[in-house]
């Protein structure tokens, strides 16, 4: 039994990584005032570089890095027409979406059906052979922390450090952070690239750690869930963490209940995260007390200077 | 004596359109310097480029005699000025503390800074929590969080872009005497307002521009209003006159008990309203911006439905529970505040917003779902001919109008249907004197012509000049209605302020 669980609980932290990283991405990208719905799509190009770095270099590592630079090299296109063209967010972010994934498919052409290169989980000799909390605490790869440490980052700069407090500022005023003589372009460029990067990152978890092979579509909607944690987390860093988990868990919990037999269509249960997101953004928007108090209030909205 | 900041012979393009035209003037060490002229008479772009948010197409700035380029708010802030906006430069969802943190330069230390603040607001009598987020403060305090942000980085030289059109008369009174000690300690103030009586009060100096150019450099306290009034205008100003009210006509409007929970985190909640006007008055609703004046214009006009028919009647017909259309038929008309966006839709034509407020009641305007649109061009140019809606074309998109021309516009709208009941909130806000006597005019005749009218607005000169009876709005509570004559300003201060809410817990405490 507790073998079972303890296999269990290490696939829901496998399958709540990505979550975590892409939607700390775009939570910093929306405090700043961007709505950046591409998430999908930079995910998917992360994917596809990581999987094709590491399977050329033999080094999961550079299969990272390739992914977090693609995923931010993507969003950058993205924070060109929607900051410096000043196209629509909502369109331009469909549109990202749209041009990840294909890019990926055509990038990924060759990969189909290759054995990847996986990233190894850590040993702590002592700590990882601890039982049952071993594995758990000490016998994850580098990802998984790399994933905690960047939400813990991300709520400490928010909220305790000048570059965040202008971060919030751009995205509740963006008027008046510009009067006050800060470049909400220049603020807003680097959110967007933080949040691409993070979703390389997240793209690049699923083909080399998540499941080590490129499969065409393999983010199957993360990308959307991702996007739908920061409204289900308030735009609050901590409860991205909670929910991302929480999220993770569903999943995970649905393939464990079919693997004990219990009568559930297949189907049913991949849909269920997604039936749980709707439910979730349901009930949060019927609290508009607590949304509203932290939304940026410039979310979406574009911004020209008067010169 | 040596000036602290000279213009000389600035002038500023947009396009085609000369904002600033070859403007020279002189500002010295502690004085307090007027800024007047209409609206567009270029008075915003003058100091945007004296504050580095806009860049002068020619001519040049000299700061205490030496020749200066101020190319960004923040080469503003180094030399010494600093800027108190009209329309606050705030972040609603930050604490005090952190909006002057993000003005301030140099190392980031919340605890510092907050001990700073405290210390600043308390010398200079301009009371501030700074741990309080700005979205739950009064318009009065957050122009405390702009003076304090300024007054922090000791500047040379304040600009006050119309300080006390939010203000109530006693805030109004505080905060002169907050300017006064900072001139007297050597700080210069350019001071913008279009309130004559104080710039006669507060300035030494006052510089006057018309259409781009400035045509006088005068001393105020050796002025009257009326002569500062046309040196603005270029000639005299039309004097809203109003005949005795008829004292007993019937109640159209009706208000009573009317409540209103808050529908967000920043809204007001409205308690217990009572209210009766009557065929040919005009009432007026008194209150600093913030007050509920926003819920309570919703509240009538229909656009947030009330749980009870009987809170509202028109003409005795409850309507509480109908919407604005309804309220329309039964022969009420609705001005909002905002005219571009509310009152208006930016992109339709001044014929297609016609049909938007009127095709309800007005059968010849939409028959059977199909728009008569030689019907609302009609009106449009019937609108436009009473009001003087100056415009390039017969029937141009609202966005293009100037604000004082869209006003009258919407506002005309309204009248032009001879509506029993009107409610019109801010019917002169930010619009140029003209304009405004033309407005208030067409309202003080539309009530003598048997209509009762309620007028919601912050300005209490237009107040005093349209109302017969003045009602004071605070926290979502209405004092009683009293007869014009029988207010003082500092009366309706103090109610402001909110003293009849006391009253009212006075009556709560005894029952």
């Amino acid at each position: 039994m507790s073998e079972q669980l303890l296999s269990i609980i290490l696939t829901i932290i496998t399958a709540s990584t990505p979550l975590l990283l892409a939607s700390m991405g775009e939570l910093v990208a929306e405090r700043s005032g961007v709505i950046n719905l591409g998430v999908e799509g930079m995910m998917a190009v992360g994917a596809v570089s990581g999987f094709g770095a590491a399977l050329l270099t033999g080094s999961p590592y550079l299969g990272v890095v390739a992914a977090l630079v693609a995923g931010a090299a993507l969003s950058l296109l993205f924070a060109f027409l929607t900051l410096t063209m000043v196209s629509n967010q909502v369109a331009t972010g469909l549109a990202l979406t749209l041009l990840g994934l294909g890019l990926a498919g055509l990038a990924g052409e060759s990969f189909v059906g290759q054995p990847g290169v996986q990233l190894q989980k850590i040993h702590v000799p002592g700590l990882s052979d601890i039982p049952f909390l071993g594995p758990i605490l000490f016998g994850q790869d580098l990802l998984v922390y790399a994933a905690l440490i960047i939400a813990a980052g991300t709520s400490h700069v928010l909220f305790r450090t000048k570059a965040g407090l202008v971060i919030r500022a751009v995205g509740d005023s963006h008027q008046s952070a510009h009067a006050l003589g800060y470049s909400v372009a220049g603020v807003r460029y680097l959110c967007v690239m933080f949040g691409g990067a993070c979703a390389g990152l997240a793209g690049g978890y699923l083909s080399l750690a998540y499941t080590p092979q490129w499969v065409e579509n393999m983010t199957a909607g993360r990308g959307w869930i991702a996007l739908a944690l920061v409204v289900f987390a308030s735009w609050l860093p901590w409860r991205i963490v909670a929910g991302a988990y929480l999220f993770g868990t569903i999943t995970v919990m649905g393939f464990a209940l079919q693997a004990h037999g219990i009568g559930i269509p297949s189907q049913l249960l991949s849909a269920l995260p997604y039936v749980v997101t709707i439910l979730v953004l349901v009930v949060m928007s019927g609290n508009k007390a607590l949304t509203r108090a932290n939304t940026p209030a410039c979310l979406g909205q574009p911004f020209v200077p008067d010169r | 004596m040596d000036y602290l900041l000279e213009a000389l012979h600035v002038t500023k393009l947009f396009g085609a359109l000369k904002a600033n035209d070859d403007v020279t003037l002189r500002v010295k060490p502690g004085e307090i310097h007027a800024f007047l002229g209409e609206n567009g008479a270029g008075k915003s772009t003058l100091v945007k480029m004296i504050y580095g948010a806009l860049q002068p197409s020619a001519g040049e700035f000299r700061w205490m005699g030496r020749r200066v380029a101020i190319p960004s708010p923040a080469a503003a802030r180094k030399l010494g000025i600093g800027m108190v906006f009209q329309h606050f430069s705030l972040f609603e969802a930050l604490t005090v503390a952190e909006n002057i943190a993000l003005a301030m330069p140099g190392p980031f230390d919340m605890k510092a800074l907050s001990a700073r603040i405290a210390g600043v607001s308390r010398e200079y009598g301009l009371p501030l929590e700074p741990s309080a987020v700005v979205a739950d403060l009064s318009v009065g305090e957050r122009q405390r969080i702009e003076i304090v942000r300024c007054l922090l980085q000791e500047p040379r030289l304040l600009i006050m872009d119309e300080p006390t059109a939010v203000l109530t008369p006693q805030e109004a009174d505080q905060l002169f005497v907050t300017l006064t000690r900072l001139a007297g300690e050597g700080c210069a103030v350019i001071y913008i307002s279009h309130r004559l009586e104080e710039v006669k009060r507060l300035c030494h100096n006052a510089t006057i521009l018309r259409h781009g150019k400035v045509v006088a450099n005068v001393d105020p306290a050796e002025e009257t209003a009326a002569s500062l009034a046309r040196l603005m205008v270029g000639g005299d100003i039309h004097v809203v006159r109003a005949a005795a009210p008829d004292a007993g006509g019937a109640v159209r409007l009706a208000l009573s008990g009317l409540e209103l929970e808050a529908d967000g985190p920043f809204a007001v909640a409205l308690k217990d309203i009572s209210l009766e006007v009557r065929a040919g008055e005009v009432v007026a609703v008194a209150g600093v911006a913030g007050n509920g004046q926003a819920e309570f214009f919703d509240a009538v006009s229909g656009e947030r439905r009330l749980a009870d028919d009987a809170m509202i009647a028109l003409d005795g017909r409850p309507v509480g529970r109908s919407g604005v259309n309804a309220r329309r038929k039964a022969g009420a008309a609705f001005v909002p505040e905002e005219r571009l966006g509310h009152g208006a839709v930016p992109g339709f034509t001044l014929s297609q917003n016609v049909v938007l407020t009127r095709h309800a009641c007005d059968p010849q305007l939409a028959r059977g779902g199909f728009v008569n649109r030689e019907a609302a061009t009609g009106i449009a140019a019937r609108v436009s001919k009473a009001f003087d809606v100056r415009k390039a074309k017969p029937d141009p998109e609202a966005r293009s109008l100037s604000g004082g021309n869209l006003q009258k516009f919407v506002v005309g709208r309204e009248l032009d249907r001879r509506p029993g009941v009107l409610v019109v909130n801010q019917p002169t806000w930010g619009v140029d004197a003209g304009a405004s006597a033309t407005i208030r005019q067409a309202i003080v005749d539309l009530a003598r012509q048997g209509s009762a009218v309620l007028v919601i607005s912050q300005d209490l000169d237009e107040i005093f000049e349209i109302a017969d009876r003045i009602a004071v709005i605070s926290r979502g509570q209405l004092s009683d209605a009293y007869p014009a004559a029988s207010l003082s300003a500092e009366r309706i201060g103090l109610l402001m302020a909110g003293a009849h809410e006391r009253r009212e817990s006075a009556h709560a405490a005894r029952a």
